[in-house]
């Protein structure tokens, strides 16, 4: 990569991670050479490399091993495969080897959860792990092999579609959508809004809205940025749409740039995910090539191209204004909410933020026709929903679903035995009980804020929820009843504590310490007053956070022990002759190692 | 004029000009929204969150909110009162906050918050993680161990050039402010100075220019807003000629809080009336011999004698209250647990300067109390009922609090009673 002479700080991410790659490093050399390029204070730089987790400051490793540590993969076996990797290479987690050869990392949710137990090494993905694939491996890259010779091309299942009902796995002739580009933009912004189309990374806002909003601020310039940064624990859906529909999405690009007036676009695509970048750019080369993407697109005054951003491993750039920030080359934090990123986003333009699915929605509602989505799904919610399905079912893959299919009938399709306990909308989302299974996976009658039905009277719980739609980003884990829920919940609080960017007080310090306190509640002595703690610390989390990752991180632990309190209680119930609440005996063990030692080593 | 909007405030109607900052807005009006991180030159930071505020039913920053026509704002509900203390508490739980210790004590606006909201404990577990202090920059100095990360001096703090001196670091809980040594060079002293001003805490300070002033004339020893205890225990009934019964203990403290429980001089005579000591230093009782009503620990629990003496003072006294930092959040003692317990011990007894030569040996001997891995605020080994922070406390909050429990009054403590230094 050529970097002018006085690059803009947008590059700044693309300079680091050309670094990182190249050296699998970024020196105290390299930060101050970048600070004086880019004319910023030295610790600034410091500052952005240190926030992303795929940018190291010591030698990763020649090559760099990524583990995914989410609970899909632990269950799937990735205990055993972490052994065999630092068996194998003598080394640790964590650690890089003396020959500085292999690095090997643990790393949140790598959207490959149908396929786990998965890894990265070198960003290539490699899936489906055994203690002999490991072995092939290593011995394969000690050989000198090349990463991209060796690695899997992890294609997804797509296992279900609703036939020709089916919007984004059904026909679709390339570039046929953007016929539309002779409509007005406004009134493509009124088809969408008709379309009662809501923003598929889980939000659910009204996509017509906030394009309107978009076309609405007047500026010199404004942009739209693709949200590809799939975080969620569980979800590979948009992974899938970029591999086998990546035209959907630049379509969808270039329609949403034309309705809103957007000259520039970038698809801001997780650092996880850069083995899609190449195919990726092809596919918009071809756009380009055939005078799709460019200067006076069809012959309009619309000037329109699409630009990829690589992220860097940080959940939190899902949200939209911490990723405009890591697009400018800044840290990865959440913006103060004054402004919606509608009004003053990237480089303070208005700036329309819409992810993959969203925008594969866009293209196929086009194409087919308000009328005919309307059509589909239920009134609230048209159209289909694509699933990413993983955990305890014979199935794991990509279900196609349209709005208003009942739980049950999306487990009956995925095989799953035993489903016992579901996270539906993977690490941010709600829980499932078995009693939900009959509910239907929709927008339909969803109760107001606030209003829950407790579970504890299973009747009225089947009766009052029965037709209450479950609205859900489509990350859907499956856990059967062998499996530990606690285990589940321990390493969602992990990932939290983990992925705060670190900002704000009550999702930084509240979630370090509700973690401790889950910790203790698992391992130690529990009483009812940690438990409530549990409670009320996740409830102060929740509403006084900067960002939906603090508004969000205690959803499934605080909606587990609604609608599954008898875990907890047991907690507490097997405590119940142990009131002496100090472990004396732990506290002193130290002491005692080390008085033991030092007389040991004496005589 | 339309710029005009009207508000409510907390049932008050107000008209504001339109797209005024709620935080000031709300002052101008007589309400105190109380803030942190907020400061009024800067574009907010909302990075403390103190100031949530219910806007027509959803929680908000006020110093993120532009007033607007209809806006109802209810300011200290119960909920927001408490949400804020919470945070208040997540603060001196994270960090390690020695007020007693701190140059910025009687100046801080964490430590004044926590004075007003009538802070006397953290309901979280102290952290207690090893934190580094920064000396090398060449005017400054940054103590990690304060910073609450609130972010004024990275907004705030910037060269000519317009290059950031202060910068984040890392990550979610491990992110730290770090100076950048060439770019700081660069500042006007008055800019140092003004850095340490903007701090809220006392994370930044500049070298030789951090003499505080004496107690009495610090910027928060006098606001004149009394707390209000809360009582929560049952009423204790007398027999006639019975005199309450009250127990005391120091465990890893310096008895500095028993030297202040006396400083209340001539009125000692009065309680004396109706108090009895049973166990307690200031009776060389050595064991109980009567049940308590009420208990005082002073200090944290550094071994395992410690540990002892304050199950048995739990078990024998109805009502245990702290008294004292040390007791509260384990205070100097504590600050060995940054320290791994193998180093501490070398350092003491065979690596120390004070060590004699063939006298270096650890001590140990079953009579010997058992170092604890770390020192532990009481509240982390049993239940404690009631917390008198201060370094050492003020002797008439003790009594008072004291006088409050036994005789079921709730007595004020005024504000240059409540103290953490």
């Amino acid at each position: 990569m050529k970097v002018a002479h006085n690059p803009k700080r947008t590059q700044l991410m693309a300079v680091i991670w050309e670094i990182q790659r190249k050296k699998r490093f970024v020196s105290h050399d390299d930060i101050t050479k970048i600070a004086k390029l880019f004319n910023l204070s030295r610790m600034e730089v410091e500052g952005v490399v240190t926030f992303y987790h795929f940018f190291h400051r010591q030698h990763a490793g020649n090559f760099t091993i990524y583990l995914n540590d989410s609970i899909v993969g632990q269950h799937a076996g990735m205990k055993d495969i972490t052994t065999v990797f630092e068996k194998e290479l003598g080394i640790k987690t964590g650690q890089v080897t003396d020959d500085k050869m292999f690095g090997l990392f643990e790393t949140s949710c790598i959207g490959l959860s149908d396929m786990e137990p998965a890894c990265l090494i070198n960003f290539k993905p490699f899936v489906n792990l055994t203690p002999e694939k490991v072995r092939y491996i290593i011995r394969a890259l000690k050989d000198g092999a090349k990463v991209s010779e060796i690695c899997d091309d992890p294609k997804s299942k797509i296992r279900y579609t609703p036939g020709d009902r089916a919007v984004f796995f059904g026909a679709y002739q390339s570039f046929s959508a953007l016929k539309n580009l002779e409509k007005k933009p406004e009134d493509i912004v009124d088809l969408i809004k008709q379309s009662k189309l809501a923003g598929r990374g889980g939000a659910f806002f009204p996509t017509g809205l906030k394009w309107q909003f978009a076309r609405q601020h007047k500026a010199d310039k404004k942009y739209l940025i693709c949200n590809a940064d799939e975080g969620e624990p569980g979800t590979f859906k948009d992974r899938v749409l970029m591999q086998e529909k990546p035209e959907l999405l630049i379509e969808g690009m270039i329609l949403s740039a034309y309705a809103i007036g957007a000259s520039e676009g970038f698809i801001y695509l997780r650092g996880e995910y850069m083995y899609l970048k190449e195919d990726l750019e092809k596919v918009i080369q071809n756009y380009r090539d055939k005078g799709y993407l460019g200067k006076k697109i069809v012959g309009k005054d619309f000037d329109f191209d699409i630009h990829i951003h690589m992220g860097a491993g940080a959940y939190v750039c899902g949200e939209e204004t911490a990723l405009i920030h890591s697009m400018e080359g800044k840290r990865g934090e959440p913006g103060t909410k004054e402004y919606f990123p509608v009004e003053k986003g990237y480089l303070e333009k208005p700036t329309l933020v819409n992810n993959v699915e969203t925008l594969c929605s866009v293209t196929k509602i086009l194409d087919m026709g308000v009328e005919n989505w309307l059509k589909l799904g239920t009134d609230k919610t048209p159209g289909t929903k694509i699933f990413s399905v993983s955990g305890d079912c014979k199935y794991p893959g990509i279900y196609e679903i349209e709005w208003g299919m009942k739980v049950k009938d999306l487990l009956e399709l995925t095989k799953a035995e035993n489903p016992h306990y579901i996270l539906q909308n993977g690490y941010s989302g709600k829980c499932l009980h078995p009693l939900d299974f009959e509910r239907p996976i929709s927008g339909e009658s969803v109760l107001p804020d606030g209003v829950e039905v407790s579970v504890n009277n299973p009747d009225e719980y089947k009766q009052k929820m029965s037709n209450v739609g479950i609205k859900s980003g489509g990350a859907f884990m499956i856990f059967n009843s062998d499996r530990n829920i606690l285990e589940i919940i321990k390493n969602v609080q992990q990932f939290f504590v983990n992925e705060s960017c670190g900002v704000c007080v009550p999702c930084r310090v509240g979630n370090f310490l509700l973690n401790i306190k889950l910790n203790k509640i698992l391992n130690e002595k529990v009483t009812e007053k940690d438990l409530n703690e549990l409670v009320h610390w996740s409830k102060i989390i929740r509403t006084n956070s900067r960002c939906g990752l603090g508004m969000s991180s205690s959803n499934a632990l605080m909606d587990t022990y609604e609608k599954f309190p008898q875990i907890f209680e047991k907690l507490t119930a097997d405590n119940k002759n142990q009131n002496e609440k100090f472990d004396l005996e732990k506290a002193t063990g130290e002491y005692e190692k080390i008085i033991t030692e030092i007389y040991t080593d004496y005589e | 004029m339309n710029n005009i909007v009207n508000i409510n405030i907390d049932g008050k109607k107000i008209k504001a000009i339109k797209g005024e900052n709620l935080v000031d807005v709300a002052r101008d009006n007589g309400f105190h929204i109380p803030t942190l991180c907020y400061y009024k030159k800067l574009f907010p930071l909302a990075t403390c969150r103190i100031c949530t505020v219910n806007i027509n039913g959803r929680n908000t920053t006020a110093c993120t909110t532009k007033v607007d026509e209809g806006m109802l704002i209810k300011t200290n509900t119960n909920e927001l009162l408490e949400n804020r203390k919470a945070i208040i508490e997540m603060l001196f739980a994270e960090g390690n906050h020695f007020c007693p210790s701190c140059e910025k004590s009687g100046n801080c606006e964490m430590q004044n918050l926590g004075y007003l909201m009538g802070i006397t404990h953290t309901r979280y577990p102290h952290l207690y993680r090893e934190k580094p202090v920064d000396f090398t920059p060449h005017r400054m100095l940054m103590n990690a161990n304060r910073c609450i990360l609130c972010k004024r001096c990275v907004e705030e703090i910037k060269t000519k050039e317009g290059k950031r001196v202060f910068s984040f670091v890392k990550r979610g809980n491990r992110t730290t402010v770090q100076i950048d040594y060439k770019q700081e060079r660069k500042l006007t002293d008055n800019e140092a100075i003004q850095a340490m001003h903007i701090c809220p805490v006392g994370a930044i300070l500049v070298k030789g220019e951090s003499s505080g002033k004496p107690f009495g004339e610090r910027k928060y020893d006098f606001l004149n807003q009394a707390i209000q205890p809360k009582l929560k225990n049952k009423k204790f009934e007398l027999k006639e000629g019975e005199k309450f019964v009250v127990g005391t203990t120091s465990l890893a403290g310096c008895f500095g809080c028993h030297m202040s429980l006396l400083d209340i001089d001539e009125e000692l005579l009065d309680i004396i009336e109706i108090v009895e000591f049973n166990k307690s230093p200031l009776t060389d009782i050595k064991g109980f011999n009567k049940h308590c009503h009420v208990g005082l620990i002073e200090g944290g629990c550094a071994n395992s004698e410690n540990v002892h003496v304050l199950q048995d003072f739990r078990d024998n006294c109805d009502v245990l209250i702290a008294f004292g930092e040390c007791a509260i959040m384990g205070g100097i003692p504590a600050m060995r647990n940054f320290v791994p317990l193998k180093e501490t011990l070398e350092e003491a007894y065979l690596n120390g300067i004070t060590t004699v030569l063939g006298a270096d040996v650890v001590p140990a001997h079953e009579d010997i109390p058992k170092l604890l891995d770390k020192v532990y605020p009481i509240n982390e080994v049993v239940d404690v009922d009631y917390y008198i922070p201060g370094c050492p406390p003020n002797a008439q909050h003790i009594w008072k609090v004291v006088k409050s429990i036994l005789l079921n009054e709730e007595i004020p403590i005024s504000h240059e009673e409540f103290k953490y230094d």
